[in-house]
C-alpha cells in the first residue's frame, strides 16, 4: 500500500521528535556545567511545534489512512499539551540544575512523553491510540523514578510502572476483542459497526471489551477504585515530574476516553454511563474526603487531582441520546481539563519553588508564606480558591459548565450535579488549608523566599489567566468550537 | 457608553480599580493606602450620590441606568446591570458604609496590621456588594453574590481574634453550602424558561416576565424555591442557618462586623425580594408561612439568647439575628406594606447594628476587652461621649419611635396582622397575628436585653482597675465616620418618607401578584 503521507498535518510532532533527538545528541557533548543547555534547546523546539501547531488551527486534515487525523479538537489539545510542555520545562529547568539530576536524559525523556501527548488527540484508531498512550506512559515511569538516592522516588518509579503496564494490558485486551467484533481499528467505523445491529454472544463481547478499556483508562485518569498509585507517585517523583503527570499526562487519558466514549462507543451509551456515574461519584467522594486528611503538599494536591478526576469523568455519565446534551457535557470536560490543568500547573509551580529550602513539603512548611514571598502567596491562593470553584476565577467556569451540563441532562445528572456540590464544599476545607497556614500564620524565619524567575513567571501568569477567564470565561469560547468530535 | 449606562459599573467597579491600585503601592508607604482607600471608597460614594440625584424618582418601577450588554454569549448569560427603587437604597447604603469604614482605618487598623491587604480586600468586598445589587442576569448576581466570599473570609481569618480560623471557615463553608443550592435553583429556573423559540434565559426581568405567564409549574416552583431560598436563608441568616453569624461577628474585626451585618446579610434579604417572589410567585406564597413561623422564632430567640450572652460583640450579633427576623417577617406576609418594612428594616439595621459595632470596636480598643463584666459598667463616666453614643444607637436599635429602628419593626408587625390576600384567604390570617404577637413579645425583650446591656456597661461607677487607666473620649476619626450614621439615624427616624417614597412603587410592582 502506497500512499502519501501530510507532512504539514504532522510537521508538529516532526519538531517535537527532531528536537528529542538534538537534545540527547547535544547533551553528550556538553560538559558538566553547561548541561543546563538542553533546557533551552528543548524550549525552542517546543515553541517551534507549537507554531507549527498554530498553522494548523481551523484545518481538518487526514493522513495515514484515516487513523491521524487533526481537525479542531486535536489542534485544540495540541497546543494545550505544547504550553503545558512549556509551563513543565521552566518550572523544571531549576529544580533540575539544581539537584543532582541527569538533565540531558531528563529532557529527553519529557519531551518524549510530550510527543506521546501530541499524537493522542490526533490518534483515531485503537492501535494509534495505544501507541500514543504508552509513549506517554513509558518515558513516565523513569523520570517518575529520577530521584535515584531517595527510595520514595523508586517507589513512585516502580508502582507507576507496574500499575501502567497493568492498565495497557487490561486495555489492550479490550480493543483486541473490538477489533475481533468489528474487524477494523479505525473509531469512526467502530463506531458505525456498533450501531447496527449486533448479534446475541457478539453484544456481551463489545461491552466486556468496553468494560476493559474504560478499566485500563480509569487507571490511566486515577479514577477511584484506581487511584491508589497516584499520591505515592506524585509524592515520590521531583516535583515537576508530578506536575507533568497530574496535568499532561491525565489529559492525554481523557483525550483518549473523549475520542472512544464519544466516537467508536456512543451507541452503548445505556451499559457505560451508570459505569462513569459510579466512577465519578467514588472518585468525588473518596479524592475530596481523603483530602482532608493530608499533611503533604504534593499528596493534598495529588488527592486534589483525584477528585478533579471526578468532574471531569461526571460529563461522560450524561451522555443519552439528546445529541444537544452530549455537545454541553463534551464541551464541558474539555473545558474543564483545560481550566484544571492552569491551575494545577500553577500550584505545582508554586511547591517547586517551595521544594527549594523544605524537602519534606509539608503544608506547615508554607507558614508566613505571605510575609515571605507574597507575589507566590497571593497567586497560591487564587490557585487554591479557584480549584475549589469559586468565583470570580476560571475554575467557577469549569465546574459552572459541568454542572450546568447535568441539569441540563436532568435525572440522574441532578443526583450527580448535587454529590458534586457537597463534595465541591468539602474540598474547600482542604483548599484552604494552605492559604490559611500562608496568610493567617506568622512565619518561623523573616528572611524572604527567592523563587527562580522562571518559576515565577509561570505562577504569575497562570493567577492572570485564572482570573481573567474568571471574569471573562468568553475567553475561552474563543477556542474553535469544541463538539467537532460529538455527532459524527 | 454614555453616563447613563455607565454610572453604576463605574461605581461598582470603582472600587476594583482602588484594590488593584493599592496592591502596587509599596507596602512601607503606609499613608498613602490609607488615603487611597478613603479616595476610592469615597469616589465610589461621590458617584453613587451622583446616581441617586440623576434617579427619576416618579418611574421608580422602571430599571434606570440600565446596561444590558453581551457578557457570556456561549451560556446565555448577558451583563445586565440596572437599578430600581428596591436596588437603590442598598446600593447607597453599601457605598455609604464602605466610606466611614475607610474612614475608620485611617486610625484604627486592627491587629497584624498589613494594611494595604486590609484596605484591598475591603475594597474588592464593595465590589461585591454593591455588584449584587445591581445585577440583573442570575449568573452575574451570583458571581457578585460569591466574590464577597474570598475577602470576608480573609479579613476575619488574617484580622480577627482569638478564635478566627475556626469562624472564618465556618463563614466560608456555610455560606458556601447555602449558595451552591441557589446555583442549582437558578440553573433549574435557566433551563426551564423559555423566551421564545426554545432559548433560555438567565435574565431576571425576562424570567419574571415568564413567570407572570405561568410559564413555572407549580411542583417545579416548590422545588426551586426550597433551592433557592435555602441559599438566600443562610446568607440573612434565618433561624435555625444562623449559626455561623455570632461566631464570624464575634471574631471579624470592627470593619468587617460593620459591613457583614450592614451590608453583607441584606443580600440574603435582598434575594429573596429581588429574585424568590417575582420569579417564583406560587413557591413564595406555599412557603410564606414556614418563612414567617421561622421569623417569628428568630426575634424571640435572638432576644433570649441575648439575655444569655457575656461577651457585648456577640450580643449584637445575636441582636442582628433578631432584626433580620423582623425583616423575614415583613417578606412573609408578601404585602406591600411588610415588603416596605422590610427594605426599610434593612436599611435601619445596616445604619444602626453598623454603628453599635463600631462602638463595640471603639470600647474594645480602649478596654482591650468585650466581656461585659470586666468592662463592669461607667462607660458614661469614663467615656461620656462614647458611652452617650453607644446609649443613643442602643436605644435606637430597640425600636424607639422616632429613630430609624422603629419603623421597620412597627411596619413588620402591622403587615402580619393583615396578611396579603393569598395568605388569608387560604386561611391563614390567625397564623401570622400569631407571629405578630410573638414578634410583639420579642420587641419587649429587645428593649430589655439592650436596656439591661446599657445598665451593665454604660451605668454605675467606673471599676477601680479601669480609674487610673487613661483613655481616649471619641476621637475625630471616630466622629468623622459616626456623624453621618448618627445623623442619617435621626433622619430616616423622623422622615420615613424619604425611604418609603423611594421604594413603594417598585415593592407594588412585586406584592400586586399577591393581592397585597
Amino acid at each position: 500500500m502506497n500512499q502519501s503521507v501530510d507532512i504539514g498535518a504532522i510537521l508538529p510532532e516532526m519538531i517535537l521528535a527532531g528536537t528529542i533527538v538534538l537534545v540527547l545528541i547535544v547533551d553528550a557533548f556538553l560538559s558538566p556545567r553547561r548541561k543546563w543547555f538542553a533546557m533551552p534547546i528543548a524550549f525552542i523546539g517546543v515553541v517551534a511545534a507549537l507554531v507549527a501547531t498554530l498553522t494548523l488551527i481551523g484545518e481538518t486534515r487526514v493522513t495515514f489512512g484515516g487513523a491521524y487525523v487533526v481537525d479542531d479538537f486535536a489542534v485544540l489539545f495540541k497546543t494545550f499539551f505544547l504550553t503545558v510542555a512549556l509551563i513543565v520545562l521552566m518550572i523544571s529547568s531549576r529544580y533540575f540544575r539544581e539537584g543532582r539530576f541527569y538533565q540531558g536524559e531528563f529532557y529527553f525523556l519529557l519531551l518524549t512523553s510530550f510527543l506521546g501527548c501530541l499524537m493522542m488527540p490526533s490518534s483515531r484508531d485503537l492501535l494509534m491510540l495505544f501507541i500514543s498512550l504508552e509513549l506517554v506512559s513509558a518515558p513516565g515511569f523513569l523520570i517518575a523514578a529520577f530521584r535515584k538516592s531517595d527510595p520514595r522516588s523508586n517507589e513512585a518509579g516502580i508502582k507507576f510502572f507496574l500499575i501502567g503496564v497493568l492498565s495497557t494490558a487490561v486495555m489492550l485486551y479490550g480493543m483486541s476483542l473490538i477489533y475481533g467484533v468489528t474487524g477494523t481499528l479505525n473509531l469512526v467505523e467502530i463506531g458505525r459497526a456498533l450501531s447496527g445491529v449486533l448479534g446475541e454472544g457478539r453484544e456481551t463481547l463489545v461491552l466486556a471489551a468496553i468494560l476493559l478499556i474504560v478499566t485500563g483508562f480509569a487507571f490511566k485518569v486515577s479514577a477511584v477504585p484506581f487511584q491508589f498509585w497516584a499520591p505515592d507517585t506524585y509524592e515520590g517523583a521531583p516535583v515537576p515530574v508530578a506536575a507533568f503527570l497530574a496535568t499532561a499526562s491525565k489529559a492525554a487519558g481523557f483525550a483518549g476516553l473523549l475520542q472512544l466514549m464519544f466516537v467508536a462507543f456512543p451507541a452503548q451509551y445505556e451499559f457505560w454511563t451508570p459505569i462513569f456515574a459510579t466512577l465519578s461519584i467514588l472518585t468525588m467522594v473518596i479524592g475530596n474526603f481523603v483530602a482532608l486528611q493530608q499533611r503533604q503538599i504534593v499528596r493534598l494536591l495529588a488527592y486534589s487531582s483525584i477528585a478533579q478526576a471526578g468532574y471531569m469523568l461526571l460529563p461522560f455519565a450524561l451522555v443519552s441520546a439528546d445529541q444537544g446534551v452530549n455537545e454541553s457535557a463534551f464541551a464541558a470536560a474539555v473545558t474543564y481539563i483545560l481550566i484544571y490543568s492552569i491551575m494545577t500547573l500553577g500550584a505545582f509551580a508554586v511547591v517547586v519553588a517551595v521544594s527549594r529550602e523544605a524537602r519534606s513539603l509539608q503544608i506547615t512548611d508554607f507558614a508566613g508564606l505571605g510575609k515571605r514571598a507574597p507575589v507566590i502567596a497571593v497567586s497560591m491562593t487564587v490557585f487554591m480558591v479557584s480549584l475549589a470553584g469559586i468565583p470570580p476565577t476560571a475554575g467557577f467556569w469549569g465546574k459552572f459548565l459541568v454542572f450546568s451540563a447535568a441539569i441540563e441532562r436532568g435525572e440522574i445528572g441532578i443526583a450527580l450535579a448535587i454529590v458534586m456540590l457537597v463534595t465541591s464544599v468539602v474540598s474547600l476545607f482542604y483548599y484552604l488549608a494552605v492559604p490559611r497556614q500562608m496568610l493567617f500564620v506568622e512565619p518561623d524565619q523573616e528572611r524572604r523566599l527567592t523563587a527562580p524567575v522562571l518559576v515565577t513567571a509561570v505562577t504569575v501568569l497562570a493567577t492572570v489567566v485564572v482570573i481573567a477567564v474568571g471574569f471573562w470565561p468568553e475567553l475561552l469560547a474563543h477556542f474553535p468550537p469544541l463538539a467537532t468530535l460529538v455527532g459524527q | 457608553m454614555t453616563w447613563e449606562n455607565s454610572a453604576i459599573t463605574i461605581a461598582t467597579l470603582l472600587p476594583l480599580v482602588g484594590a488593584l491600585v493599592i496592591a502596587l503601592v509599596p507596602r512601607e508607604n503606609e499613608q498613602a493606602v490609607r488615603a487611597l482607600g478613603i479616595v476610592f471608597t469615597g469616589a465610589a460614594l461621590v458617584v453613587a450620590i451622583m446616581i441617586a440625584g440623576g434617579f427619576d424618582y416618579s418611574g421608580a418601577t422602571q430599571l434606570q441606568f440600565e446596561l444590558d450588554t453581551r457578557w457570556i454569549p456561549a451560556i446565555n448569560a448577558r451583563y445586565h446591570v440596572g437599578i430600581d427603587g428596591i436596588s437603590l437604597p442598598l446600593f447607597l447604603l453599601t457605598f455609604v458604609l464602605s466610606f466611614l469604614c475607610a474612614i475608620y482605618t485611617w486610625r484604627f487598623v486592627p491587629k497584624p496590621g498589613k494594611t494595604k491587604a486590609f484596605l484591598a480586600l475591603m475594597l474588592l468586598l464593595e465590589t461585591g456588594m454593591a455588584g449584587t445589587f445591581i445585577a440583573f442576569d442570575l449568573i452575574l448576581f451570583f458571581i457578585f453574590w460569591e466574590l464577597v466570599l474570598v475577602p470576608m473570609y480573609f479579613l476575619i481569618g488574617i484580622w480577627g481574634s482569638e478564635n478566627r480560623e475556626y469562624a472564618s471557615i465556618k463563614f466560608f463553608l456555610y455560606t458556601l453550602f447555602g449558595s451552591i443550592f441557589m446555583l442549582l435553583g437558578f440553573l433549574a429556573m435557566y433551563f426551564s424558561s423559555d423566551i421564545g423559540g426554545g432559548v433560555h434565559t438567565f435574565d431576571i426581568v425576562a424570567l419574571q416576565g415568564y413567570a407572570a405567564s405561568g410559564g413555572f409549574t407549580d411542583t417545579f416552583q416548590l422545588v426551586v424555591f426550597g433551592a433557592v431560598g435555602l441559599g438566600f436563608a443562610v446568607k440573612v441568616p434565618m433561624w435555625p442557618f444562623h449559626t455561623w453569624l455570632p461566631d464570624a461577628h464575634t471574631e471579624a474585626p470592627t470593619v468587617g462586623s460593620v459591613l457583614l451585618a450592614g451590608v453583607m446579610l441584606k443580600m440574603g434579604t435582598y434575594g429573596f425580594v429581588r429574585i424568590a417572589l417575582p420569579v417564583l410567585p406560587y413557591g413564595a406564597e406555599r412557603y410564606a408561612p414556614w418563612i414567617g413561623l421561622l421569623a417569628a422564632i428568630a426575634i424571640v430567640y435572638a432576644a433570649l439568647a441575648c439575655l444569655a450572652q457575656k461577651d457585648l460583640k456577640r450580643l449584637i450579633a445575636f441582636s442582628s439575628v433578631g432584626h433580620m427576623g423582623f425583616v423575614m417577617l415583613g417578606i412573609a406576609t408578601l404585602t406591600t406594606i411588610g415588603i416596605n418594612a422590610a427594605i426599610f428594616g434593612m436599611v435601619a439595621h445596616g445604619l444602626i447594628t453598623g454603628m453599635l459595632f463600631f462602638c463595640v470596636g471603639s470600647v474594645y480598643d480602649r478596654y482591650h476587652t468585650r466581656e461585659m463584666a470586666e468592662i463592669g459598667g461607667g462607660l458614661m463616666q469614663k467615656l461620656p461621649y462614647l458611652g452617650g453614643v453607644f446609649a443613643f444607637v442602643a436605644i435606637a436599635s430597640l425600636g424607639l419611635p422616632g429613630l430609624a429602628g422603629f419603623w421597620g419593626e412597627v411596619m413588620a408587625l402591622l403587615s402580619s396582622f393583615e396578611p396579603a390576600t393569598v395568605l388569608s384567604d387560604a386561611g391563614l390570617t390567625g397564623v401570622f397575628r400569631a407571629f405578630m404577637i410573638a414578634g410583639g413579645i420579642g420587641t419587649i425583650l429587645t428593649a430589655g436585653y439592650f436596656l439591661w446591656m446599657l445598665q451593665r456597661v454604660n451605668m454605675g461607677t467606673v471599676p477601680e482597675k479601669w480609674k487610673g487607666e487613661a483613655f481616649p473620649d471619641v476621637v475625630a476619626v471616630e466622629w468623622a465616620s459616626w456623624v453621618p450614621l448618627l445623623l442619617a439615624i435621626v433622619a430616616f427616624g423622623l422622615f420615613p418618607r424619604m425611604l418609603l417614597g423611594v421604594t413603594q412603587e417598585s415593592v407594588e410592582a412585586i406584592s400586586h401578584v399577591f393581592g397585597g
